[in-house]
């Protein structure tokens, strides 16, 4: 693994059916790049609460990742309505997702503390009426 | 214990996946709530939930799940249950509620 792997993804708001897309294939490719498996797990987790955020929240997105001998860095950024108070929305529980978004059992308010926990490094910055970025980096040694 | 063996001791009527039987159940993890199985679901753990739509596939596939198992009959679109054969998610699905399903699995794995 001495050179970077990459891939990007689309992501559009609303689109609940192509959820896990981006996700999957992260994890394919990590799969086939030998990479420990508790590793795995956390990269597949903390990548498909980001891509689900963006799906729920926003009217599109991207998301980008990179993979080099030491770590899996996960870029997602989007254009969607920003966060005013990224504090609180860092708090498990809190959740400002429509009803018939937790129907589908979504908006646990479990997303952000989610990814938080599975990453190394995490970095989340939103202007309101522009988007969200959020950075991941999980180590790999 | 494999899945098969839960199949049949709880009679379940497997909708996809017929071929990820032979496959090894770590326990069950019962939740509605899907970032809730994607934090504390395991490994080769069967999910019960009343979930049926498409989000389901991915999360029982990014978490390596055993199977779900879809309580009170509750009906899965095509589309779902497509989605679940092309990603290898066995879903199977029972007309208990999931207390009594998930008692019925508990006595079999630890009784
Ligand atoms: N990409 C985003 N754009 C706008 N708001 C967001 C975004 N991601 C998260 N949020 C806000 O932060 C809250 C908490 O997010 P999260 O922890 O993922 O829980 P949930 O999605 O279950 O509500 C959301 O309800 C929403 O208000
Ligand atoms: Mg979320």
């Amino acid at each position: 693994m001495d050179e970077t792997t990459e891939g990007s993804f689309q992501i559009i708001g609303g689109n609940f059916g192509n959820a896990g897309e981006a996700s999957m294939q992260l994890k394919s490719k990590l799969t086939e790049l030998g990479v420990n498996e508790a590793i795995i797990r956390r990269a597949a987790i903390a990548t498909f609460e980001a891509e689900m955020n963006v799906i729920i929240y926003a009217a599109a997105g991207r998301l980008h990742y990179y993979i080099n001998r030491d770590k899996i860095t996960i870029k997602i950024d989007d254009m969607g309505p920003g966060i005013e108070n990224i504090e609180l929305a860092m708090q498990e529980g809190y959740s400002t997702a429509p009803d018939w978004v937790r129907e589908m059992g979504w908006g646990a308010g479990m997303g952000l503390p989610n990814m938080k926990k599975n990453s190394d490094e995490f970095r989340i910055d939103s202007v309101v009426g522009e988007g969200t970025t959020i950075e991941i980096v999980i180590n790999l040694s | 214990m494999k899945l098969s063996n839960i199949v049949e001791n709880l009679s379940l009527e497997v909708k996809t996946g017929e071929n990820n039987l032979q496959n090894d159940v770590t326990g069950a993890y019962i939740s509605d709530l899907l970032s809730d199985v994607m934090a504390n679901g395991k490994e080769g753990n069967v999910w019960i939930t009343l979930q049926t739509h498409l989000n389901i596939v991915a999360v029982s596939g990014l978490k390596n799940l055993a199977g779900i198992i879809i309580v009170n009959n509750r009906p899965v679109q095509e589309d779902v249950l497509q989605k679940a054969e092309s990603e290898k998610v066995t879903i199977m699905s029972t007309p208990l509620p999931a207390f009594e399903i998930a008692g019925k699995l508990y006595q079999l794995l630890n009784g």
